[in-house]
């Protein structure tokens, strides 16, 4: 962990020039869709800004949503910002162990009662003894430490909304945090795992604005999950021609055309991976030919097979057509039935009228 | 569960089980009421291939009839054209028939697809138009306003979920699959029904009148 007072201090501790902060920040201000002429203001708050403690807890997770962020194959400012707050607990990334780790995060809480964000990635069992970290279940750390938090920040799927270990027949009972945490400001973050610039993003925006950016309904910043892939794909061109990939080794997936058909979840699924994407701008899944798998939304594991197209009919496991053309059959048959019957009865008062 | 699962999960699902049991029920139900045997001698020994025959001569209006039929004739073949281009051209209409049957074949370009929905649109408004503004020779029911809303809101739907028009991307793709499953689920029991009995009543009225010898 740093050890500078001010971010800015920190960067320049680390040899970053005020060119490469000022493109940082002119990067994140376009990303959170903070107005251009703001920059020169979001740059000297960030400069100035304190280091903001954190408490990170992890539940049941894959520490993917850690690795994101820090394992990027260079040093960012982004991982560099991550440096600068003071990350007072993270069992992951922490030296300590044991009660000196639980002492830690205790310490933190009681120093900064009401003013630390809690970032969770997991989502949280309601059957208490299914995970539990150093003797206390998750359920009851996350209540008591979300109780003197500021903001929560919900990082990655399982923390948003409940990821895999919720999906059926969810043996953990696992929950989100905001099906926990009612009481609290939360921004969801999701992702399997989130885009690191999704998260330093929102940290960047309390540390500059002191307020968490704008949420759409699933409490998603706006900035970084408005606009579905779909829309921000370079094979969409493919898409409106109609020209599809049918397998994963045919001459359209050579072409590089789109993967609608291989079950590309890109037109239901909000995030910024098309245009912000992944290890420095490389690529991004729909690049590197796969379809997007759309983890970042809620319940994405249960929503049908990763290779089924959209507008696939999920036809689960209740009667089949079969059923229903007997059924048809037989209520058709009865009805020829009752209505010969009718008619020949009429025939027959008709005759006896004569 | 969100309105895109429930309408491409339940939904969809139920509706085919509705067309399905229901379409057999009525065909089943009707065609096994035959007519008793016509006792009388048939003016035309080839009644039954008449028959038969009518079920595609009556595709046109006779002659005598053309100039005044035109115009609901020429918007009816192109709603029902441009409709089933709409219907089995577009590519994620084949991808969901694909996941009921495992047929596939290729699809049109978007903006083809887009064309000829609007064009299957604009030929309904016409014919609309046409039976509103002569209630006399239509003599319609609640059913005929009915039938044309349920057909009317899948093409709406579609073309609106394909333009991002409207809510989000996935809730238009929802509620163009409800308007489907509405489609499916009346089809047996209104006046879209005519998609199969067409054949056997212009069969019946072949047969029947090439018995009593009138030509058709």
């Amino acid at each position: 962990m740093a050890t500078a007072t001010t971010l800015g201090e920190l960067l320049r501790s680390q040899g970053i020039s005020r060119r490469a902060f000022l493109k940082f920040c002119s990067a994140t201000a376009s990303m959170m869709a903070i107005p251009a002429g703001m920059v020169p203001a979001m740059a000297e708050a960030l400069e100035q800004a304190k280091r903001q403690s954190v408490i990170w807890m992890s539940f049941q997770e894959c520490t993917g949503c850690t690795e994101a962020l820090l394992r990027s194959h260079a040093p960012s400012i982004e991982s560099l910002m991550f440096d600068f707050i003071s990350l007072d607990y993270h069992h992951t990334l922490q030296a300590a162990s044991g009660e000196a780790a639980e002492r830690a995060r205790e310490e933190a809480m009681h120093a900064n009662a009401g003013d630390y964000l809690l970032l969770v990635d997991g989502s949280i069992p309601t059957i208490k003894a299914c995970s539990t970290i150093a003797g206390i279940s998750n359920l009851d750390m996350l209540l008591e430490t979300a109780s003197g938090a500021s903001a929560i920040l919900a990082i990655g799927t399982c923390a948003a909304y409940g990821g895999l270990p919720k999906a059926a027949p969810n043996p953990t009972q696992a929950m989100s945090v905001e099906e926990l945490i009612t009481d609290k400001p939360i921004v969801n973050i999701p992702g399997c795992p989130p885009l690191p610039l999704a998260i330093t993003g929102v940290i960047a925006h309390y540390l500059t604005m002191g307020a968490l950016p704008e949420l759409d309904h699933l409490g998603r910043p706006l900035s970084f999950f408005g606009e579905n892939i779909h829309d921000r794909c370079y094979r969409r061109p493919f898409y409106d021609r109609g020209l599809f990939a049918e397998t994963f080794d045919d001459e359209g997936a050579r072409k590089g055309w789109c993967l609608y058909k291989l079950g590309c979840k890109a037109p239901e699924t909000y995030n910024a991976c098309a245009h912000v994407k992944w290890n420095q701008g490389v690529s991004f899944p729909i690049q590197s030919g796969h379809g997007c798998i759309g983890c970042s939304e809620p319940n994405f594991w249960d929503k049908g097979g990763i290779y089924d197209s959209v507008p696939m009919g999920q036809f689960g496991t209740g009667p089949k057509i079969g059923v229903a053309a007997t059924v048809g059959v037989a209520v058709g048959a009865g009805a020829a039935v009752l209505a010969r019957g009718k008619k020949h009865k009429s025939e027959a008062e008709l005759h006896s009228d004569d | 569960m969100t309105l895109l699962d429930f309408a491409r999960g339940p939904a969809i699902h139920w509706s085919l089980i509705i067309l399905i049991t229901g379409t057999i029920w009525r065909l089943l139900g009707v065609l096994v009421l035959t007519r008793g045997a016509d006792l009388s001698r048939p003016r035309d020994a080839f009644g039954n291939f008449k028959g038969y025959r009518t079920v595609f001569s009556r595709a046109w209006p006779s002659g005598e009839f053309t100039t005044a039929t035109r115009y609901q004739t020429a918007m009816a073949y192109v709603f029902h054209i441009a409709t089933l281009v709409v219907v089995i051209g577009i590519v994620p209409h084949i991808e969901f028939i694909t996941s009921l049957t495992g047929a596939s074949w290729p699809g049109l370009p978007n903006a083809a697809g887009v064309a000829v929905g609007i064009i299957a649109l604009a030929s309904l408004l016409a014919l609309i138009i046409r039976r509103v503004s002569k209630p006399a020779i239509y003599c319609s029911t609640w059913g005929d306003y009915f039938a044309w809303i349920v057909i009317a809101m899948p093409l709406v739907t579609g073309l609106m979920a394909f333009a991002h028009l409207g809510p989000r991307y996935e809730t238009m793709l929802a509620i163009h699959i409800l308007s489907v499953a509405l489609l499916f689920a009346w089809f047996p029991f209104g006046k879209l029904m005519h998609a199969f009995w067409f054949v056997f009543s212009r069969a019946q009225s072949g047969v029947a009148y090439a018995h009593k010898g009138v030509r058709i």
